[in-house]
């Protein structure tokens, strides 16, 4: 198929509605407002439904809902938004239902700003609803990435029965981008729905939604189950990309939008002989532990590049375990990190410029 | 490439498509602008959208002594709000000041208009319609007509020129401009509107056939950042 220039927002919901998205339930915030005002437009010429909640706890609930029928659905938020949306989220984690949440990330804390953040690494990889429970997250770097990854959420929720989480920052929803539809071939095998509240017709007995299970010895099992679940997702769903990696005195971990501008200040920093690698995590959890041995043993410090005050750098000394020291370098608020900062940071950490 | 930007009307008004490339063609405009006529005003009418705005330029704009006018509290006001400020009103009254209206995306962008109205006297305005065939709802005839139909109607006023600004961002080849230029010339037969610009990067310019229909405009990327 040809390209077309689309604005991340959009490309989210067409890639959506491709992956076989029927439902989305949401309430707007900015910067995500474009992908709620695709839907309306879009969801019911594919014969799906689009709602306006009259919250973001509606809409969660409903997303609750419609996945708890057997529905491919979808929500979508922006920080403040979602954490609104985090107790109907681990409720879905809990009764083990699909769907695939969006979240384009804004400064925070609080209501915070509008501008583009990563601030919400944390509520995004530690859960924010309560319980033992993990989100499969996606954190695409450029509009191409978002829409082949868009039918992998949604296979991979169904097939874990599991919320999976596709972050963006602001700028990945806003900015524009050439991009192709793909014809994808699932990678999973999705059995029936056969847990799914679509009515006995007298033929079986009831199936059951609940998160609630007041015997503990049951409730424990049912932790375990869930926990299995995660490890097979640790197991099978990392993904991410390294860059340069050879020789490189520094290695930067970055994601998202960060990852793009790192990638120039690699590139501008070879011209000027100095070496340095990248690992960009693709699945935020699972966190790429894998990824940290391809870093040269000689490496003089991973630095962390975020737009967040550190969030990510817990889980690089969790991956890297003591073999090299770690950096940060932040901006935050909405303020976007230049190339030239990142290569300042790096020459700081190499002792000066060569 | 002699461009004579002087032709256009006093008042020129950007509309189009979001993502037609409206904020870069306005922004490129005003520069080159500048250097024909002395006092220069670029009105940042979006109120639509908070992101990749003409404003996120001023102090480049302001560099070269163009008025740059946005929200009521200043440019670096993130607020979500349709907010304008009331020195627009300045450059419109001023018959000395040529001014550029960078107008917010599809006819809900260009809604903000229809308070200027009296300003836009036949004959004393233009307003140019810009056009990316790679944007999904404009791709074909019917999709051009209706959003300029629907910006029509809003503004209640007309267009007076189309400006061909195809691209795929920096993957823009001639190939891509001519494609967006066979849409223009279609829509121009149709509307009776002339092609005023084809616009696109400097070193697509010299790819172009020489007999185009309309001026071309080289711009810069100027709204978006190397790293994108």
């Amino acid at each position: 198929m040809a390209k077309v220039l689309m604005k991340g927002n959009e490309a989210i919901g067409a890639a959506a509605i491709k992956a076989g998205c029927k439902y989305f339930f949401g309430y707007p915030i900015t910067p995500q407002n474009e992908l709620p005002e695709y839907m309306s437009r879009e969801m019911p010429k594919a014969g799906g439904v689009f709602l306006q909640a009259e919250s973001e706890v509606a809409a969660i609930n409903m997303v609750y809902g419609a996945a708890g029928a057997g529905a491919r659905v979808m929500t979508s938020s922006s920080s403040p938004g979602i954490a609104l949306k985090q107790e109907g989220i681990t409720y879905i984690a809990g009764a083990e239902l699909p769907c695939v949440i969006v979240n384009i990330v804004r400064g925070g804390p609080g209501l915070g700003g509008i501008q583009p953040a990563q601030s919400d690494y944390n509520q995004v990889t530690r859960g924010g609803g309560n319980g033992d429970y993990k989100l499969l997250v996606y954190a695409p770097a450029n509009l191409q990435e978002m829409v082949d990854l868009m039918q992998e959420a949604f296979d991979a929720a169904d097939f874990y029965r599991n919320p999976v989480m596709m972050v963006g920052d602001g700028m990945i929803g806003q900015m524009m981008e050439p991009i192709e539809f793909k014809d994808s071939v699932s990678r999973f095998e999705l059995p029936e729905k056969d847990w799914a509240t679509t009515g006995t017709k007298g033929q079986r007995k009831p199936n059951i939604i609940n998160s609630l299970a007041l015997d503990p010895a049951e409730l424990e099992k049912h932790n375990h189950k869930l926990q299995k679940k995660y490890d097979a997702m640790k197991e099978n769903e990392v993904r991410y990309e390294t860059y340069n990696m050879e020789n490189a005195e520094v290695v930067i971990v970055a994601y998202g939008t960060t990852s793009r501008i790192v990638r120039n200040a690699i590139n501008d920093l070879k011209a000027q002989n100095i070496n340095v690698g990248l690992i960009r995590p693709i699945t935020l959890w699972p966190f790429p532990e894998k990824a940290f041995d391809e870093v040269p043993a000689a490496c003089k410090s991973l630095l962390s590049v975020e737009m967040s005050m550190g969030q990510m750098v817990d889980d690089i000394k969790i991956a890297s375990n003591g073999r090299w020291p770690v950096s940060f370098y932040g901006r935050a608020g909405g303020m976007i990190p230049t190339p030239e900062a990142v290569m300042e940071k790096v020459k700081e950490l190499i002792g000066g410029a060569k | 490439m002699t461009l004579d930007l002087k032709k256009d009307k006093r008042i020129r008004i950007i509309i189009g498509h979001y993502g037609s490339g409206k904020t870069e063609f306005a922004v490129n405009y005003a520069l080159a602008l500048k250097k024909e006529m002395p006092k220069v005003a670029l009105c940042d009418l979006d109120i639509v959208n908070p992101y990749f705005r003409s404003r996120e330029k001023a102090s480049l704009l302001e560099t070269d002594g163009i008025t740059v006018i946005s929200g009521a509290f200043g440019h670096q006001t993130n607020l979500d709000l349709p907010m304008l400020s009331p020195s627009i009103l300045a450059p419109l009254q001023d018959d000395e000041s040529q001014v550029i209206l960078d107008v917010g995306g599809d006819a809900v962008g260009a809604r903000v208009l229809a308070r200027y109205t009296a300003y836009f006297k036949p004959g004393e305005y233009d307003m140019f319609c810009v056009i990316n065939a790679y944007r999904e709802q404009t791709q074909d005839l019917m999709g051009v007509i209706s959003h300029i139909k629907n910006i029509e109607d809003t503004v209640g006023v007309k267009v007076t020129g189309l400006i061909n600004n195809t691209h795929l961002l920096r993957e823009t080849s001639a190939e891509d401009v001519m494609k967006g230029q066979a849409l223009a010339v279609e829509v121009s037969k149709k509307l009776n509107i002339p092609i005023r610009y084809v616009s696109t990067l400097e070193k697509v310019t010299h790819q172009l056939p020489s007999d185009i229909e309309g001026d071309v405009f080289a711009i810069k990327m100027i709204m978006r950042e190397d790293w994108m």
